[in-house]
């Protein structure tokens, strides 16, 4: 509030005024989020493709811009100009609610998502004592856009697609929910920023090294780190998994029926969610915006750079997955979540718990 | 705070009226959808009560497990819209009935009791304040794990004995079902799983008795 007193010199501010000024600055901050966020889907859509394409000896998008660059933009147009349809046997008021609450939730997400922590404060909307209680809430919401959408298309494949969808969504995030426990037991906290902040002491300070990447949880916590990788992957419908839209069996899911701006906001509202898990993973297990070095050059890089940088390795490592491994069966698929990630992660809840319980080292 | 009781009269006001819709609809899945609105907020009420951690569980274990799975089934009946309605007329006296008593029920506690009483006789709810340094989160750990902890893990096995059941209830043994084994399957190897055989000119090849299983 210091700010807006110092501008408009003012000392005992009058409440309206403060409300107005608290709106115009998280207004701000949010179009300032989403904006940023949808620029870097753009260009992330586009790595995803190259990717893809390099992995199979093609060269990708090429044509629009240099390299291709401009290539998201041109879809963009091209979604956006196309005529939207409705099927005739479809409920409409819950078939254009699907794709808006996909892109909302998925949006949503952001809020709490702190990108850099320093002199200027942190670099967050809403720095909740709760955040990442919201970000698996949120995260868990996304299944309500599929859902929707494949029962409101009333059509058999998208139907289809919606119900594997519920389930995979649902068995996967227990895991990851359990993962995210582990994390929270060698943190002691919620608070997303605290989580990251917990990193900059660990393994090699405790060997004597300066602060490092081996300080963060993916070394500590490195069977927990694969899970949740995979575990991300499934939540996100990404292949391997992603079987809601395989579309040898079931032409493209839960979203034959769409076309133009809805479909459009159904990839968006993947896309944010699939940086949404990469930016979950940066934070919990790769360090959030802390150097992988803490010494003179690296530690000179603002941290948002560093944040970016590993959210974008996480993507790279997700594109690659995409692009090198075959689709799953839906039975293997249940099989890895309830039978191999459920026991697995449940035990690593009590064995990280005694080790923090019994070796002294509970924060 | 007048914006705390902006929000608080949006989140009321959509709860009601979402509240009433899963009555009125006459689709169930609009009426499910309406549920998870009245579910949003509720967690919203419980944020402004400063329960944050409440409002994030209500998110995450109704709206994002029960209602999903409510949806799941409600979505998978097939409903005959002539003879919801039908079934309407023949059931309003019971409905009637039903709801008329728990409406007097409400009025005569109200009335005996007046309005506002219970709230001003309840004793005030231990609230963690921002001062105190523990989090609504830790507070609850705390009295939840010490205090409670035999409630707890009752409540826990009660869950896990209807979870059994289900699954005692549901499953069933059939013969014949091939099922695919994945560490026999991944222990294959071209020496176990491939037979290579010289077939002479102008001869058929016999296979033998192990490929033929």
């Amino acid at each position: 509030m210091t700010t807006l007193q110092w501008l408009i010199g003012l000392d005992p501010l009058p409440e309206w005024l403060s409300w107005l000024w608290w709106l115009l600055v998280v207004g701000v901050l949010s179009a300032a989020v989403v904006f940023g966020l949808l620029i870097i889907i753009a260009f992330l859509l586009l790595m995803d493709r190259k990717v893809w394409a390099a992995v199979q000896m093609r060269r990708g998008p090429n044509v629009v811009g240099p390299f291709g660059l401009l290539q998201s933009f041109a879809d963009l147009l091209k979604f956006a100009l196309k005529e939207p349809l409705i099927p005739a046997g479809a409920d409409k008021g819950v078939f254009l609610l699907a794709p808006l609450a996909t892109a909302t939730f998925a949006l949503a997400a952001w809020a709490v998502i702190p990108v850099d922590q320093n002199s200027w404060g942190k670099w967050v909307i809403s720095d909740l004592n709760v955040g990442i209680l919201y970000l698996l809430a949120i995260s868990s919401l996304g299944v309500y856009g599929i859902i929707m959408g494949g029962w409101a298309s009333n059509s058999k494949y998208p139907f289809m697609g919606s119900l594997r969808s519920a389930a995979q969504m649902v068995s996967y995030e227990v895991s990851i929910g359990l993962v995210i426990i582990t994390v929270l037991l060698l943190v002691g906290s919620l608070n997303l920023t605290d989580i990251v902040n917990a990193q900059k002491t660990g393994i090699g300070t405790g060997a004597g090294l300066p602060a490092s990447a081996l300080d963060w949880h993916w070394l500590v916590l490195f069977p927990m780190f694969v899970v949740f990788f995979i575990s991300a992957l499934a939540e996100t419908n990404r292949p391997p998994f992603d079987l809601p839209e395989a579309e040898s069996e079931l032409v493209a899911g839960f979203m034959v029926e769409y076309a133009s701006t809805p479909y459009l906001l159904f990839m968006l509202g993947e896309y944010v969610a699939i940086t949404t898990m990469c930016a979950m993973t940066t934070i919990l297990f790769l360090g959030g915006w802390l150097p992988p070095l803490d010494i003179a050059p690296f530690n000179w890089v603002p941290g948002i750079f560093w944040f970016i940088g590993k959210a974008t390795f996480v993507f790279f490592m997700f594109a690659m997955v995409k692009a090198m491994v075959p689709r799953y069966r839906y039975d293997q698929l249940m099989r890895l979540g309830w039978k191999v990630f459920l026991p697995l992660s449940l035990v690593m809840v009590v064995v990280v718990a005694a080790v923090l319980q019994f070796g002294g080292a509970s924060p | 705070m007048a914006l705390t009781a902006v929000f608080f009269y949006i989140f009321a006001v959509l709860a009601v009226v979402s509240g009433a819709m899963v009555i009125i609809a006459k689709n169930p899945v609009h009426a499910v959808l309406f549920l998870i609105l009245a579910f949003f907020n509720a967690a919203g009420l419980f944020v402004l009560l400063g329960a944050e951690f409440l409002a994030m569980l209500l998110v995450i274990v109704y709206v994002g497990a029960v209602a999903v799975l409510f949806l799941f089934v409600v979505m998978m009946l097939d409903v005959d819209f002539a003879e919801l309605k039908a079934g309407f007329i023949k059931n309003a006296p019971v409905g009637l009935l039903v709801g008329g008593t728990v409406l007097a029920e409400l009025v005569a506690l109200f009335m005996a009791r007046g309005f506002g009483a219970g709230i001003a006789k309840a004793p005030a709810a231990v609230m963690p304040t921002a001062a105190s340094g523990i989090s609504n989160t830790e507070a609850l750990g705390r009295i939840l794990y010490t205090k409670y902890a035999f409630f707890f893990q009752g409540a826990g096995l009660i869950l896990l004995v209807a979870m059994v059941g289900a699954i005692v209830l549901t499953l069933r043994q059939r013969e014949g079902v091939k099922r695919q084994s994945v560490p026999v399957q991944n222990a294959r190897d071209p020496a176990t799983a491939i037979e290579i055989v010289k077939v002479p000119t102008g001869s058929a090849v016999v296979p033998s008795a192990e490929a033929q299983r």
